[in-house]
């Protein structure tokens, strides 16, 4: 019986080596270990066996069970790691081929320009208060000091309406007596954004509509130092930690000193090329001392209070920063270009 | 502004680069635009130093075998000289003249191997001087011409300069960059620097930021002729538009060609030269910034003798008559505003004021004697009359920003001399100065504390007083104030901040330090409103529509696309803001409608997109009988139609954009927002009947959402795949919406218990809304309740004509227990029996 017992060991591996599946390999496993499996055929033709023979045989076949048991799980492993290979292996796909798209939207570029601009000065405590498009003569410019009959009103070609007294607003700074005459007396530290105005002819560079962001702080401690201070940490934290800035003298009506200021071009470093027309200088806003006529129009004795005010153009940011050469394409609104940012 | 720079330095040393004079300029506010430079190092063509050098001219002979052809000798330095060959008409003249050495005529001469324009081509093309037999006469140099050389466009004739007491002191061998090179600077002059607005004003900005002293020009004036006396009065109307008047007669002048080193520098300053007459009234202008006319003296004359033949011309300035015209020496006709100033005599008017001269009296070819005037005018009047009637002259340019009357007489000085020094004339004896009241000078107290808490300064009085000195500016130092008297010209210095500037400007913007800001942070109160406006903007992004920003001015005629033709509604009603000096009629008026700006954008980009989903968030403008200002409100405007999703290589069809997309889409909006917007059926002339609804925040519209009529998307030209495809439009009052935007709401605590399934189908007549069974089954179900979803709707044969089934997932849930079936089925009985009650509604089985 032990002859028979070896020899039935011996064809059990010798099958165990064929298989080729994990489904032939359960098939092997029911009719080798299974309940009818012929080791436990084998098992149940103990009581044949003398006394003497039982317990040899016995452990005999126990030491085979084990063994074929061991043998299975070795072939097991070795099968599923063949046909996982296998699976893989057929199923390659090619990586080259483009993604679903999604049906994304997206926030206009000058939306999130403005964001930019939002975030900057609001961590140095600049709120965003806005005033109307559609604004008196008075605000816009008298009570920024532009006389009637001015020559710098010159620079400003407006849009009047029906009423004398109404214009489109030309400027954000026509916010910037409202927002004095709101707040007075307490320091203003407040930006204006908004939809500007002005009767040009629409070329790449200019549009009858523009966007622009006004700054304005008023309080007993500003000093011109700190406008510099205040707008060179603006230039460097949406242009880059990097750049220089350079304050040069200018002339608004609504403040004095003035000053436009220009960042170090950030596409050539400074080095000079196309976009900064070699001079490595790109102009960015142009900024000042709040006028003491313009405080006291606001509410502010300029014995006390001085103050700086300052304004920029999104689309001019916008298009140094993407390099977008025609202005008109902001309000064109065609798709082609709004999903580009 | 054209400033060449050859011509600054007649008053100012310029000893360094052109760039670094543009760095120094420009960061004082008188930004240079651009730099053009001419013959030197970096010109579009640079002369060589060593082959292109002024020559003294000595002879002109005929050339022995053409009748064009000249021989002309010349001296070019060290003892050199040259015959060269050449054709230019204006040599002519000369010929069989011997020698003309004495004469001190200059020519530019070019050696063989320069490189020059090529005179007798268009354009600008270079060519390399060889030398080469002229019919039989070998040459190898050349005298040029302006165009030869890049100067300008002429080429007629070569350049001929002559040397006199006047004109600059050539010598022969000079290299031609030293002599005519030059670097011109377009200076933008912006209107606080309408000092700066001639070359002496430019020269003084540059003395004092260098520290230098200003060498100004000889204004002082030799009259040798009869008295002026008797033959002309002046008088003025209103010395408050008119505070001074300087007049010079100036006799038996010869109107030729001015010299050419004034007509080089006019036209390197981009003025055309015409004659002697004209170009010194120009160059003394953009010399030193006073306007000045010149009149025909014997045409006055002439009329006097009809006013008065035994007495003196009487020249008034006044206002116009009622109607009154003049026409302007380019011989336009003008009617006269009520404010514009003239010079006058008691036969009519002879100029605009401080603008432009009159046609009639101008100088004419056969004028020699001269009437100058040299005045100063207010500058917002003439500002007001060159705008009123389109006049733009330099003399209005500078006029208008403002010149101090002081500058007349040395303009008039100026003019009147070089009159004699360059046209020979005579000037009479005496001036005609007509100036009753005299401006004080301008004296400003500056507190040095107000001078340093404005600048961030810590400078001294005398520092303070010494960057002021440098400008001319007087300046007294005391303890804790600065005395500052402004000189004539600074008519832009009003109180202490001006000089602050000033002070700064000296100091260099660039040396000023850069602080932060350390003043009390005012009250931090954000902006609730932008706030909110943002975050509807990102929750329509995040559901996958983009953004626009659009004009805000349109048309009536665009708006009116909104209504189908001829609809009873009529256009809006409303009042519009208008614009009474559009660009165009297609932006004349601010909109009334957001919707009607975005569907213009979808239309446009219908023509290139299958997937269109758009908003925008922006005001309209809505006129006011009551208010000054129109009332801008904000609104939100959003357009859908197309393709759902942006086909891949994989996908199929996703379908097309209906009214549940974009209902979805302002569902998703709401829930954000935790608003509890209802939904009602609505007509609106817009909108397709019957697919349309209005937006309820409680009893309030707020909205109105549905299909475009397709009349209206017609009329919008919106180009679409089918004529079936739907254009899906919702215009909603943002005002209303974010005022009810809660900034708290409760949480829904999540219970531990399970919650219970339940499904239910039911029956309706067709017109039942679904909304109403909705609410009928959540009023009816109780705190339990928790969810309703309808997940299908059918009509059709099983349930009979008229008929809607609709089926609802029903989730009940308790928060502190587990459900039981009696519990359940009590609640679901309650709702089935609700629903049959208040909308007869059958369960289907």
């Amino acid at each position: 019986m032990l002859d028979q017992l070896e020899s039935l060991y011996e064809a059990s591996l010798a099958k165990l080596e064929e298989v080729d599946s994990t489904a032939v390999l359960e098939t092997w496993y029911r009719d080798t270990l299974g309940r009818k499996g012929s080791i436990y055929l084998m098992t149940r033709q103990v009581g044949q066996l003398s006394a003497d023979e039982r317990p040899i045989f016995g452990k005999r076949i126990n030491v085979v069970k084990n063994e074929l048991e061991a043998a299975y799980e070795a072939r097991l492993a070795e099968l599923k790691a063949t046909e996982l290979a296998d699976k893989i292996a057929s199923s390659a796909i090619d990586v080259t081929l483009p993604g679903r798209p999604l049906t994304s939207g997206g926030l206009h570029v000058i939306t999130q320009t403005l964001r930019d601009i939002y975030r900057i000065f609001g961590d140095m405590g600049f709120q965003i208060y806005r005033s109307p498009d559609v604004e008196t003569d008075a605000y816009n410019f008298e009570l920024l000091n532009f006389p009637p009959h001015h020559p710098a009103r010159e620079m400003q070609d407006s849009f009047y309406t029906e009423n004398p007294d109404v214009i489109l607003r030309t400027h954000t700074s026509a916010g910037q007596i409202r927002a004095m005459r709101e707040y007075y007396p307490e320091p203003v530290r407040v930006i204006l954004p908004g939809m500007c105005y002005r009767n040009e002819q629409i070329t790449t560079r200019s549009s009858i509509q523009f966007t622009q962001v006004e700054g304005l702080a008023v309080g007993t401690n500003i000093t011109f130092a700190d406008l510099k201070g205040t707008l060179t940490e603006f230039a460097r934290r949406l242009f880059g930690a990097n750049r220089e800035t350079r304050f040069r003298a200018s002339y608004f009506p609504f403040t004095e000193p003035s000053a436009e200021m220009d960042v170090t071009c950030f596409l050539c470093d400074g080095k000079g090329c196309q976009v900064c027309k070699q001079t490595g200088w790109l102009e960015i806003l142009g900024s000042g001392m709040v006028h003491p006529n313009v405080l006291r129009n606001g509410g502010y004795d300029p014995e006390v209070y001085t103050g700086f005010a300052f304004g920029m153009g999104p689309e001019r940011i916008a298009m140094l920063r993407y390099g977008i050469d025609d202005i008109r394409q902001f309000w064109n609104n065609d798709l082609r270009f709004l999903k580009q940012f | 502004m054209l400033v060449p720079l050859s011509w600054l330095k007649d008053f100012v040393t310029i000893d360094k680069p052109v760039e670094q004079v543009d760095r120094l300029l420009t960061n004082a506010g008188l930004e240079v635009k651009t730099i053009e430079k001419i013959g030197i190092p970096g010109a579009a063509l640079e002369w060589d130093r060593e082959l292109v050098l002024l020559a003294h001219l000595l002879k002109v002979e005929q050339h022995p075998n053409a009748d064009r052809l000249v021989l002309a000798t010349v001296d070019y330095g060290n003892g050199r000289s040259k015959t060269v060959v050449t054709g230019a008409p204006n040599l002519f003249d000369y010929i069989g003249q011997g020698d003309i050495s004495s004469l001190q005529i200059f020519s530019p001469l070019a050696l063989e191997g320069s490189v020059l324009y090529d005179g007798h081509k268009d354009g600008r093309s270079t060519t390399k001087l060889k030398g080469r037999e002229l019919r039989g006469i070998y040459n190898d140099a050349m005298l040029c011409s302006e165009k030869e050389l890049g100067i300008s466009e002429e080429h007629e004739g070569i350049i001929l300069i002559q040397k006199d007491a006047n004109s600059p002191d050539y010598q022969a061998g000079t290299p031609l960059q030293d002599a005519l090179g030059d670097a011109v600077l377009e200076i933008d002059i912006i209107p606080n620097i309408a000092r700066c607005a001639s070359m002496v004003g430019v020269a003084r900005e540059y003395a004092a930021l260098t520290k230098q002293p200003i060498r100004y020009p000889d204004y002082s004036v030799k009259m040798e002729g009869p008295d002026v006396d008797g033959r002309i009065t002046l008088t003025t109307e209103n010395p408050e538009l008119n505070p001074r008047f300087v007049g010079y007669l100036i006799e038996g002048v010869q109107q030729t060609a001015s010299p050419y080193w004034m007509q080089h520098r006019l036209r390197l300053a981009g003025q055309r030269p015409i004659n002697v007459v004209v170009d010194i009234s120009n160059y003394v202008m953009l010399e030193m910034g006073q306007p000045n006319h010149t009149f025909d003296y014997d045409f006055l004359r002439r009329r006097a003798d009809k006013y008065n033949p035994d007495g003196p011309i009487q020249i008034n300035t006044r206002l116009p008559h009622d109607g009154e015209t003049l026409t302007t020496l380019d011989g336009i006709s003008h009617k006269l505003e009520p404010y514009s100033i003239l010079v006058t005599d008691p036969l009519g008017n002879l100029s605009l004021g401080g603008v432009m001269g009159g046609a009639d009296s101008e100088i004419k070819p056969e004028t020699e004697n001269v009437f100058l005037e040299a005045a100063a005018w207010n500058f917002i009047n003439i500002r007001r009359t060159s705008t009123k009637l389109g006049i733009h002259t330099d003399a209005a340019f500078r006029f208008s920003r403002g010149v101090h009357p002081s500058q007349a007489l040395l303009g008039a000085n100026r003019a009147a001399d070089l009159l004699r020094k360059l046209a020979g004339g005579t000037v009479a004896n005496s001036v005609l100065d007509y100036y009753p009241n005299p401006p004080e000078p301008v004296t400003v107290t500056l507190k040095l504390d107000y001078a340093r808490r404005l600048s961030g300064l810590d400078l001294s009085g005398a520092e303070m007083a010494e960057l002021l000195k440098r400008l001319e500016f007087e300046a007294e130092v005391h303890d804790d104030h600065l005395v500052v008297t402004a000189p004539d010209h600074r008519m832009d210095i009003e109180g202490p901040h001006d000089l602050v500037e000033e002070i700064c400007r000296m100091y260099g913007y660039d040396n000023i330090p850069s602080t932060v800001l350390s003043d009390v942070l005012p009250p931090q109160r954000g902006n609730p409103k932008l706030e909110q406006e943002e975050r509807i903007k990102d929750t329509l992004v995040q559901a996958g529509l983009q953004e626009l920003i659009t004009f805000r001015l349109t048309s009536k005629a665009q708006e009116a696309k909104l209504m189908p033709k001829n609809h009873a509604a009529g256009p809006d009603g409303r009042p519009y803001v208008t614009l009474t000096n559009p660009l165009s009629a297609e932006r004349a008026e601010m909109r009334h409608s957001l919707l009607a700006s975005v569907v213009e954008i979808v239309a446009d980009n219908s023509r290139y997109q299958d997937r269109l989903a758009m908003f925008e968030v922006g005001p309209i403008f809505i006129a006011d009988e009551d208010e000054i200002l129109p009332t801008e409100q904000t609104r939100l405007s959003l357009v859908m139609s197309g393709q759902r999703t942006v086909l891949g290589w994989q996908n199929g069809e996703s379908g097309t954009y209906d009214f549940f997309d974009l209902k979805g889409v302002l569902q998703a909006l709401f829930t954000e927002l935790h608003l509890d917007i209802s939904y009602e059926p609505v007509e609106h002339p817009s909108y397709r009947p019957g697919r349309t609804a209005r937006l309820l925040l409680g009893e309030t519209q707020v909205g109105v959402m549905g299909e475009l009529h397709p009349l209206v998307v017609e009329q919008f030209d919106v180009q679409l795949e089918d004529d079936d495809q739907p254009v899906l439009a919702a215009d909603i009052d943002l005002e209303a919406l974010i005022a009810h935007i809660p900034s708290h709401y409760p949480y829904d605590p999540i219970s531990p218990y399970p919650a219970v399934h339940e499904d239910i189908a039911v029956v309706v007549d067709k017109g039942v809304a679904s909304q109403e069974v909705e609410e009928a089954i959540r009023k009816s179900g109780g705190f339990l309740l928790k969810d309703v979803e309808l997940f299908d709707l059918y009509e059709g044969s099983q349930i009979g004509a008229g008929k809607k089934s609709l089926a609802y997932h029903l989730t009940f849930q308790a928060p502190d227990k587990t459900l039981t079936d009696k519990v359940v089925q009590k609640s679901r009985n309650k709702i089935i029996g609700q629903l049959k009650h208040r909308l007869n509604a059958q369960l289907r089985e």
